[in-house]
This record gives C-alpha cells, sequence and structure tokens, in this order.
C-alpha cells in the first residue's frame, strides 16, 4: 500500500517538474520573442517592470488631484549659477544692471554647461555666494523683480520643428539653459549630442515619477500633454527617429489615458505602462525595461543607444522651440506631513522654498526636517531661504514623528538588501567594507556601480545607513581615481 | 516662521516599518502553532521546558550584556526565538536544568562569544541542542509517546519509545509498529517537543513566506533534496526508498523552515541560498541512510553554517550591466 502511494506522489512530482521546466521554456521564448517584437517596434500590451525595487507607501493623494497653480515671482529671486552638472557659468551682468524676463545672465564657454536666464524682469541688486539646496555656497545673481515682466527681446517664438534642422534644436535647448530636471541637472543639449560612433535609437520620456509624495510629472502630463508630446516630436527629429516612448507607472492611468488620445493623432508615439514600484524611473532600469538593453557598468545610456530625458524637462523644449522662454520655471511639488495645504505649484526659478512654504498655508507644526526631491534620492535642506533650482521637482516638509533618526541595529544578514537592489549589488557586503574603509574590497563588490536608489536602506530591518556609507566610499574611490 | 535647526541627513528619508524586533516576533508567531501541537502531545512539561530554555536564553543575554557594560538588546526578541528553538530541539524528558545550560550555551558561547547578533556564525539553537546531545547522549534521546502521562517536575523514567526515523533505521531494539503518514503529519509521533506536528510548522512556515520573513530557497531546495536522495537509495535498491516518510519524520520540515533559514548563518545571494539548501539536504540524507545516527538534519545545518561565508563569496550575484557595451 505504502509503496503504491509513493509512486503516485513521485508520479505527480514528476510531472508537475516537467510542467515547470516547460513552462520556464515557454517563459524564455515569451522573452526572446518581447524583444524581437521590440525590435519590430510592435506594441506591448504586458505591463513591464524590472528586478528588484521596493513598494513604499506612495503619499500622492494629497496632491494628485490638485491642478497646477502659478506662484506669482516674490520680490526677490536668487538664481545661483550652477544648477546643473558642469562648469559654473560666469555672469553676464553687473550689480545695478536693469534685467528683463528671459534674459541670459550667465554663461559659460565650456560645452558640459548650461545658460542662466533671469526669471523676471527687474534690476540686479547683488552677485555673491549663497546657499544653495546641494548645501554649498554657490555665486549667485539677485534680483530685485519689479514686477512687471518686460520680455527680453531674445525671447521669440522658433520655426516649427518641422521646419528646423537637428541642430537648430540642439542649439534652442543649449540656449534656453535646458537641464535634466528630474534632478540630476545634466545639461540637456549635452545628451542630445553624443558621439557620432554612439547610434540613438530609442527616446523616452521619464513620466515614471517612481519617488513618493511628488505629482509634478503626473500634473503636467494632465495638464499639458500636447507639450509633452510636442517636446518628444522634436527630439525624435534630433535623431531622425519615427518612433518614441513615453513611460508611466500603472499608479497614473488617467495621465496614461490622456497621453494615448493625444498620440493617437501622431505617428510612432508609444504610451509604456510600467508597474508600480520603485525605482522604476531610474534611467537603467527604464531603458533595461522598454529597451531590453542593459547599460553597461560604469557607462552611459547613450552606450545603448537610448536618451532617456524627464517630463518637464520635455515640455521646457517645447516651450522654449514655440514660444522661445528659456527654461525659468518649474513644476514643484509642495508636500509633507508638516505641510498645511500640500499644492503643485509653477514656480520662477529662483524663488525661496520659504515663498512657497508659506503660499501652501504654512506648516502644521515645527517640520523637523525639510527636503528637496523626493524622500528616496531628495537633499536634506539647512534652511527655506534657498531658492528653488532648475531641478526642484519637490519640496518635503516633515514633522519629528516620522522623521525621527533610528538607532542603527546589527546587520543580521537577511538579505533584504540584496532582494531590493535593482542593480544586482550585495549592499550589506558594499557597506560593511566601506565602514571599515577597506576601498579594495569595497571596489571588489562593485560600490561604483551603486545608483543611491536607497532602496536597501529603506528596506533594512536594522535600520542601517547603507548607502550612505556606500555613498562615501564611491566618492573616495572616485577621488582616489582622479588622483593617480 | 522662524528658522529652526532641521534634521539634515543622507537620504533616503523614509524608513520601512519593519525592523529586527518585528521579524523576531513574526517568527514567534510562526512557532506558536508547533508549540501549542508540542504541548497538546506532549503535556505540561513541553511548556515548562519552552518557558525555562526561553527565560534561560533572555537571562544569559541580560547577564552577559550587564557584565560586559554592553547595551541590553534583549528588547529585540532574538533570545526568545532562540530560547524557543533550543527547546523544540529537546525531547520533553530532559531534566530541567538542561535547557538552562543550554540557554545559555547557546546564548553567551556560541552567539555572544562571536559579537552578538548578527555576527555568530553558527545557529545558537543547534549548536546549543549538539552540545547537550554530546555531552548527554542519554537524556536527549530519551523519547516518549505522545499523551503519555509524565511528571511535571520530577525526573522521568521508564520510557519506552523511538522516534520513526530510529525505528526505520532499527538502532533501537524496541519492537514498535511505525507510525502511518497521517499520525506523522499531525505530529502523533514520538521526538522532539516541536519537530513532531508537520502541520503546524507548515502553517508557521506559511506565515513565515507571507510576511517574507523567509523566502522559498533553502526550505524548498533542503526538502526536495532529501525527498529525492531518500528515494533514489531505498532501503530494497535504488528508487524504492519512501521519500514522504523521510520528509514527515524528524526535524526535516522544522530545520529546513526555521533553522536553515536563520538570517545570520545563512547565504545571502539567491544562488548560495540553493546551494545551502541542497547542501543540507545531501548530508542530511547521508547521515540519516548511512550514518549512526537516526536524525542528520541539525548537524548538516551546522556543517553548512560554517560553509556559509565561503558560498556567499562565491556566488555573488552578476552585477546589472555587466554586459559588453553594443557595438
Amino acid at each position: 500500500m505504502r509503496h503504491i502511494t509513493v509512486a503516485l506522489f513521485f508520479e505527480c512530482g514528476f510531472r508537475i517538474v516537467k510542467i515547470l521546466i516547460k513552462l520556464y521554456f515557454v517563459y524564455k521564448q515569451c522573452i526572446i520573442d518581447n524583444s524581437e517584437m521590440l525590435e519590430r517596434g510592435e506594441v506591448r500590451m504586458k505591463i513591464l517592470t524590472f528586478k528588484g525595487g521596493i513598494h513604499p507607501h506612495d503619499n500622492k493623494a494629497a496632491t494628485e488631484k490638485i491642478p497646477i497653480e502659478i506662484l506669482d515671482a516674490p520680490e526677490k529671486l536668487i538664481i545661483p549659477l550652477q544648477q546643473h552638472i558642469g562648469a559654473p557659468c560666469e555672469p553676464l551682468v553687473s550689480v545695478g544692471d536693469e534685467v528683463k524676463l528671459g534674459q541670459k545672465i550667465a554663461e559659460s564657454k565650456a560645452f558640459v554647461s548650461a545658460p542662466v536666464h533671469a526669471s523676471v524682469s527687474g534690476k540686479v541688486v547683488a552677485i555673491e555666494p549663497m546657499l544653495h539646496p546641494n548645501g554649498s555656497k554657490v555665486l549667485s545673481i539677485i534680483i530685485e523683480n519689479d514686477g512687471k515682466d518686460t520680455l527680453h527681446e531674445s525671447v521669440k517664438p522658433n520655426k516649427d520643428i518641422s521646419q528646423l534642422e537637428p541642430k537648430e534644436i540642439i542649439e534652442v535647448v543649449r540656449e534656453a539653459g535646458i537641464v535634466g530636471m528630474g534632478g540630476a541637472g545634466f545639461p540637456t543639449h549635452v545628451k542630445l549630442s553624443p558621439p557620432p560612433d554612439k547610434k540613438i535609437d530609442y527616446v523616452i520620456i521619464n513620466g515614471a515619477e517612481c519617488e513618493p509624495y511628488l505629482t509634478s510629472d503626473h500634473r503636467v502630463m494632465l495638464e499639458t500633454p500636447e507639450e509633452v508630446i510636442y517636446g518628444l516630436k522634436a527630439i525624435m527629429k534630433v535623431f531622425g527617429l519615427q518612433k518614441g516612448y513615453i513611460a508611466i507607472e500603472e499608479n497614473k492611468m488617467n495621465a496614461v489615458q490622456v497621453l494615448k488620445e493625444h498620440a493617437s493623432k501622431e505617428q510612432g508615439i508609444e504610451i509604456v505602462v510600467l508597474k508600480t514600484k520603485y525605482p522604476q524611473g531610474a534611467e537603467k532600469q527604464l531603458i533595461k525595461v522598454i529597451a531590453g538593453r542593459e547599460v553597461p557598468s560604469g557607462g552611459l545610456p547613450a552606450d545603448v543607444g537610448a536618451i532617456v530625458l524627464n517630463i518637464d524637462t520635455c515640455t521646457s523644449i517645447t516651450r522654449a522651440i514655440k514660444t522661445g522662454m528659456p527654461l525659468i520655471r518649474r513644476i514643484v511639488t509642495v508636500s509633507g506631513s508638516a505641510v498645511r495645504e500640500p499644492r503643485n505649484y509653477s514656480v520662477r526659478v529662483g524663488t525661496p522654498f520659504r515663498v512657497l512654504f508659506e503660499k501652501s498655508g504654512g506648516f502644521t507644526e515645527e517640520p523637523a526636517k525639510i527636503v528637496m526631491g523626493g524622500p528616496m534620492m531628495g537633499i536634506a535642506q539647512f534652511s527655506i531661504d534657498v531658492p528653488v533650482v532648475k531641478g526642484t521637482s519637490g519640496l518635503l516638509a516633515f514633522t519629528k514623528k516620522e522623521v525621527q533618526l533610528m538607532a542603527e541595529g546589527p546587520c543580521i544578514r537577511c538579505g533584504k538588501c540584496v532582494a531590493a537592489c535593482p542593480m544586482n549589488l550585495l549592499p550589506l557586503y558594499m557597506s560593511a567594507y566601506a565602514i571599515k574603509n577597506d576601498l579594495e574590497q569595497a571596489a571588489k563588490y562593485n560600490v561604483l556601480d551603486c545608483i543611491e536608489c536607497g532602496s536597501c536602506s529603506y528596506v533594512c530591518p536594522a535600520k542601517r545607513h547603507l548607502v550612505q556609507s556606500i555613498r562615501a566610499a564611491k566618492q573616495a574611490i572616485i577621488a582616489q581615481k582622479q588622483k593617480n | 516662521m522662524t528658522d529652526n535647526r532641521f534634521i539634515v541627513s543622507s537620504s533616503p528619508h523614509i524608513r520601512s516599518d519593519e525592523t529586527i524586533s518585528s521579524i523576531m516576533l513574526d517568527v514567534i508567531i510562526a512557532l506558536s502553532p508547533a508549540f501549542i501541537a508540542g504541548a497538546y502531545f506532549f503535556g505540561y512539561r513541553a511548556i515548562l521546558i519552552t518557558l525555562v530554555s526561553i527565560i534561560s536564553c533572555v537571562a544569559a543575554e541580560y547577564i552577559w550584556q550587564k557584565t560586559c557594560k554592553k547595551p541590553i538588546t534583549i528588547s529585540d526578541w532574538s533570545a526568545v526565538v532562540t530560547g524557543m528553538l533550543l527547546a523544540f530541539n529537546m525531547p520533553v524528558t530532559v531534566p530541567l536544568w538542561m535547557p538552562v545550560i543550554g540557554g545559555f550555551f547557546a546564548i553567551i558561547i556560541v552567539k555572544q562569544f562571536f559579537g552578538g547578533l548578527g555576527h555568530n556564525f553558527m545557529n545558537p539553537a543547534l549548536a546549543a541542542r549538539a552540545f547537550l546531545l554530546a555531552s548527554w547522549p542519554g537524556a536527549m534521546t530519551k523519547w516518549v509517546q505522545p499523551f503519555e502521562k509524565i511528571s511535571l517536575f520530577g525526573n522521568v523514567d521508564a520510557v519506552s519509545s523511538a522516534t520513526p526515523l530510529a525505528i526505520i533505521k532499527g538502532t533501537e531494539a524496541v519492537e514498535q509498529a511505525v507510525p502511518g503518514y497521517w499520525q506523522l503529519f499531525f505530529g502523533q509521533i514520538g521526538g522532539c517537543i516541536g519537530e513532531t506536528s508537520a502541520i503546524a510548522l507548515l502553517l508557521g512556515a506559511a506565515y513565515l513566506l507571507y510576511r517574507r520573513v523567509i523566502n522559498w530557497r533553502i526550505p524548498v531546495t533542503f526538502i526536495a533534496t532529501v525527498g529525492l536522495f531518500t528515494f533514489i537509495f531505498g532501503k530494497d535498491g535504488l528508487f524504492t526508498g519512501d521519500a514522504l516518510y523521510h520528509i514527515l519524520s524528524g526535524g526535516l520540515i522544522l530545520g529546513a523552515f526555521f533553522m536553515a533559514t536563520d538570517y545570520v548563518s545563512s547565504p545571502v545571494t539567491p544562488k548560495g541560498q540553493v546551494i545551502m539548501g541542497i547542501g543540507c539536504g545531501i548530508i542530511t540524507s547521508i547521515i540519516r541512510l548511512y550514518g549512526g545516527y537516526p536524525e542528520g538534519v541539525s548537524y548538516s545545518i551546522l556543517l553548512m553554517n560554517v560553509l556559509t561565508p565561503l558560498i556567499d563569496k562565491y556566488t555573488m550575484p552578476v552585477k546589472f550591466g555587466e554586459v559588453k557595451a553594443r557595438a
């Protein structure tokens, strides 16, 4: 009797294994099919995602339904001369000069840099180092607003993209001072001019907005979808492409709907729906998901023929072409538990944070922490008297209860950081070597590949400062390399 | 709005709710069905031994940290988990001083000597069990049948029983019927306090999997390997073994879900976890089938614990972007 049972048990077992093996091959085939389909440029129905990542509470409900409100320019604006990666700008104006709205007030001769423009008309009252949201002091032009918004004569509409040459579009983008507005601030014209041996065939507009709390990109997609599409078409024109992608997380299906309607009037624009997961909007993960290509370690998206642009960057390109207005304003989500009335604002670059918080009804209680950007990768602020810069996607104020620094416990090797790491690294070991200052071992564990998304620190049950230590090791290794 | 002092710290600025103590509490919750089953089958003495074991572990941690002037960390519940697992690995007949010695050995020698939580290279409860088994083999293998009346505090003698594995192995000269599958499944068999009831353990394991405290890799590969091995190398020739019997009996389910998955002493890489499971399975099967001892789960886990750093080192996952640049 027992032998029959066992025989049955194993018969079943073998069958299950067989089915599993078959399923595995079918699945593999699907992946291959998918990438072939991609090559042919067909539409996918599947909701795509990447390996790893985390599911923090998105906290977007406070602002996702609130239309963008145009914030009046304040009386005094602080415009830092470095709001981008690359060479800082030299001022083109001096103290006492009158400036007009949209006037270029600083630029650099270096290629990797972006000019800065006056976001109001008025008078330059000072040019001096001021505190920047990144925590350092940066030379800034302080303008007293005359309230007239007198337009500078350089601000005039360009030809339509159908009549513009790729080179002319890149020049417009450069002159408008457009940089990556998701936070990093990489000059966009540099992205648009990859070395000639790198052929770009994937242009992706990043509407994932995977950071909790932030809804600025979401609102832009809902309110000015035509600007998003026009900007994408401009970039497609730069690279001579027939196809472009807009990637949106599943939690913004209304934006998907709106953009799909607009995209249907155009040729070759695909709206890709992504699973809601952090860091879905990380450049490398996005390219992997959409193009099926992995940006090589230490490489750039252009190495796999892709470029990724933020939503607000994309609409800035549209405005630069259509109206000639350079990048002088951006959309900022003001949220967080300490903010009385969370809002989305259209803000002039150079507006102090304080103005945005005051407009939002002030604080419900003294905030313990102010963050520029999202809660996962944003920068904690010393003061609210620093200005909104081109990369300020959000301003968050948290109460003491929420941001209490918890004591670090010992690593219990639970492996949750390993499962969460979207780069497939071993954060626990990287951090352990980083803390020991063993840079050689840290490098062996690939600290340089860390994208600092913070997923490991987020999931760590011992509340260890994993990213912090890894980031320190990264910087030390890069500094060492530069020395040699 | 005056400018006050803000906290300025490195991102991320939000953290998950999960903490070490919440994970340990989850493990305790997951162990409680097995605890109830143990109490049901072996009576009040099972409860008493578990309590003594837990108290000894917590006391040992407190005393050690107090004498060494280290921060007291008994509130993280990890000593309670160790205490529970230690008691689950003992027969109900052991004298009451045994869990006390076991608890102190587990916490002070295995855990604290090596740096406390997160630094022990072996599972403390299992190491303590191995230590007790080597020191008092008689007392540690004195089994009783379920529902047998045993004294609560006194010494237990006049016991004539064996575990199912010992019976089929024939190591003990007891004429006893081999219990059926259902008895094994529900736990109405001789054995350690917490290992007999497969259903209670699986219930707890399901909870741990659901809460994502553990993942499937180690337990599934461990159990599957034991099943495969014991089936292939059966008593009556190749492919005649009774795999199901081996899976349900002994400490396999307890070990696979609750002890081989111990965070500190198991690999963190996905591939490493599979290796750990298969390694444990092979060693368990070899001990059970060819060793001089009927049960091999605890030794297999201890041996693989020692290999963990090596496994982690050689199973580093392929990082994102480990590809050639497109031509």
